[in-house]
């Protein structure tokens, strides 16, 4: 057996020079009928790093990797992959790269293996698909059919197949999309592991805790742009505050009242304010000393709390404050 | 190494695709039923109901016990002695179809002369009594008996449901599929591996190839074993017919295909494309009824052609020489509908 067989699960994929960069996108455009899906999006993504397109349903998330997949053609812009482009070789980046896509279904009457020995023929080199069933972890499943696995099983057979190429770029759109909650922290040890072994992996959600914690770097997407890039910590130091408070006030007799904005913005440390369906927000640098001071003002105007919590700012909040709208209001 | 690790020919993709098409299609039993039992079952039908029963014997009555042992005398009579009241009931029954009456004066013949097998009867029954009584034929003769099979219905329904059931199967076979991974995304899934393109297309084709061993052998393997269906022509010939055929309609399975995004619309297109040529093709009845006028068109479907073919082949045992035209048609569906498929295939 030569090294192509099995240079391990957790390999990072061999024969490119480490200085070519994985991703390179410039200026990149794509019109649907009725929606400007992407529009002029630049984006570089370094060897060995898991970089996130955090998004609403509807940002360009998905299009934007199918560009990168070269299964949707861009209107416009420049799309390089470790180097090369799809018009000139396509078929070298298919056997370099990895996919999974949103929600595909395979043939739930062949068994795990059976499909993975399917995909694994369509790569010149690769893992063996022992392998790629250790590393999803789908052991006990080998020999069942897709058609009676577990959502998530399902979700991480799709990865397998993705990694049975061992790819050096690995793409991951919206993976633990409709999972219940054990199944996503299952699959986001597996995205560890990979992470871990210095591969690649571009990959989108709509999920801010899922980018937090799978991504080097995140670039968060809305209609099509980006409107901003960095890592997690990055990202949430640029909301202005790390802490965030969140609360809801009632009046002495009328019960509804309205709250001066100008009035919190005035304390001390109160970096923003947005009001959403009651409830206020204010991204704040040092609670310990803003939130006594934000007590006084209220009870002043003699307004009482019907709500109060803190919590440390999140990508959530750079959505948030960078867009007006919640991520998941779409 | 392990013992999962892939040999050579396990590492190729045409066969592990081919390979796929098998396992999905031995892990669906309704597939398996509606591909190989139910022409079988629908030929042991026909066969039963269109039965050529053995040199028919008539069942004529008689009066007198004399009568009826005249008549027995007759291979081509069975005879019941049976009094003149209860006859004319069993006449009116149908359960006889002549009843022979002693009068003094001879013999009268009762039965109903609008009725051709009644007609033969009474020819039958006049000549084994006057034998009986002692006439010498005038002129000497004899008979020289010829059972064709080839002429019976059901070696003419044969070729037919052999047509129909390689339409059915490459259509059902590779329209359904295929919209049913596209509908499930796998389609666009495989496109997005490095898989060769024209591999999974050429998977079909494969695991066509076998099946129709199969599919066709039992077929025509129980079409001899039971009703002693003719093969006239070579069975190589005949087998390369039905590979035409098959070709042709997975040609046409291929475009109704190519670009319908869920299984109910191409459902839809199938049945619309099968449907003319279940009526116009000739399964169950000659094509040839239908007036001149449409004629061309009869002509000119794949499934015409098919039936044709194999009918020329397996009774009347044409060579592949004489039936250039039928093959000229199949071949047109075959490379016609592919050609357009494949610029209009939709992958995703």
């Amino acid at each position: 057996m030569t090294n192509q067989a099995n240079n391990g699960a957790l390999g990072t994929g061999a024969g490119t020079a480490e200085s070519v960069r994985p991703l390179l996108l410039r200026g990149l455009r794509k019109a649907f009928t009725d929606v400007q899906a992407v529009d002029g999006l630049d984006l570089e993504v370094e060897r060995g790093e898991c970089f996130g397109l955090l998004g609403p349903n509807g940002a360009g998330k998905t299009t934007t990797i199918e560009i990168c997949e070269g299964l949707t053609t861009p209107d416009s812009g420049t799309v390089e992959l470790l180097g090369l482009n799809w018009k000139a070789n396509a078929a070298e980046l298919r056997q370099r790269i990895g996919i999974q896509l949103q929600e595909t279904q395979f043939s739930e009457k062949l068994t795990v293996e059976e499909t993975l020995r399917l995909f694994r023929s369509f790569f010149k080199r690769g893992i063996s698909v022992d392998e790629s069933i250790k590393t999803a972890q789908l052991e006990e499943k080998r020999k069942s059919r897709v058609g009676g696995l577990s959502g998530g099983q399902k979700q991480r057979l799709a990865m397998a197949t993705a990694l049975v190429g061992d790819p050096e770029l690995l793409f991951l759109d919206e993976p633990t999309t409709g999972l219940d909650p054990q199944a996503r922290r299952h699959l986001w040890d597996l995205v560890d592991e990979l992470k871990q072994a210095g591969r690649t992996i571009i990959l989108t959600t709509h999920y801010m805790d899922e980018a937090e914690r799978l991504c080097d770097r995140v670039a968060i997407m809305d209609h099509g742009k980006a409107i901003a890039l960095g890592t997690p910590q990055q990202l949430i130091a640029s909301v202005g505050g790390e802490d965030i408070v969140e609360f809801a006030v009632v009046g002495h007799e009328t019960g509804q009242v309205v709250v001066d904005a100008e009035l919190l913005t005035a304390i001390p440390g109160v970096q923003s304010h947005r009001v959403d369906a009651g409830l206020h927000q204010l991204a704040v640098s040092e609670p310990h000393l803003v939130v006594p001071l934000i007590f006084t003002t209220l009870t002043a105007k003699g307004l009482h709390l019907s709500e109060f919590r803190t919590h440390s700012a999140t990508l959530e909040d750079v959505f948030v404050r960078l867009t007006g709208r919640n991520l998941r209001d779409e | 190494m392990s013992k999962l690790d892939m040999n050579r020919l396990e590492r190729s993709s045409l066969f592990q695709l081919t390979l796929v098409r098998f396992r999905l299609f031995l892990r669906e039993p309704e597939a398996i039923f509606w591909i190989f039992c139910f022409p079988i079952l629908l030929a042991m039908g026909l066969g039963i109901a269109f039965r050529n029963r053995p040199a028919d014997v008539l069942q004529v009555g008689a009066t007198t016990m004399q009568l009826t042992q005249a008549l027995a005398a007759d291979k081509g009579l069975t005879s019941v002695t049976i009094d003149e009241q209860a006859g004319t009931h069993a006449l009116a029954t149908g359960s006889i179809l002549l009843l022979a009456i002693q009068k003094p004066e001879g013999v009268a013949y009762k039965y109903d002369d609008t009725n051709p097998d009644a007609r033969t009867a009474r020819l039958l029954a006049d000549r084994a009594i006057q034998t009986a009584a002692g006439r010498r034929e005038a002129v000497h003769a004899e008979n020289d008996l010829v059972h064709e099979t080839g002429s019976r219905y059901i070696d003419f329904v044969v070729p037919g449901l052999l047509g129909m059931n390689l339409m059915g199967s490459a259509m059902w076979g590779l329209g359904f599929s295929i919209v049913d991974a596209r509908q499930k995304k796998l389609l666009k899934r495989m496109v997005a591996s490095p898989m060769p393109k024209w591999q999974y297309l050429a998977s079909f084709l494969l695991s066509r190839l076998v099946m129709l061993l199969i599919e066709v052998g039992a077929f025509l393997t129980f079409a001899r074993l039971a009703f002693g269906v003719p093969f006239r022509g070579s069975l190589i010939e005949l087998g390369i017919l039905c590979l035409l055929t098959s070709l042709a309609f997975s040609g046409l399975g291929l475009l109704t295909a190519s670009r319908a995004r869920t299984t109910e619309a191409v459902s839809g297109l199938m049945n619309l494309a099968m449907l003319p040529m279940w009526i116009l093709s000739g399964v169950f009845f000659s094509a040839s009824r239908f007036p001149a006028l449409i004629q061309p068109v009869v002509r000119a479907l794949p499934l015409t052609a098919a039936i044709d073919a194999m009918r020329g082949n397996m009774l009347q045992g044409m060579s592949l020489g004489q039936l250039m035209i039928p093959v000229a048609i199949l071949l047109a569906w075959f490379v016609v509908p592919f050609a357009i498929s494949l610029r209009i295939f939709r992958w995703r």
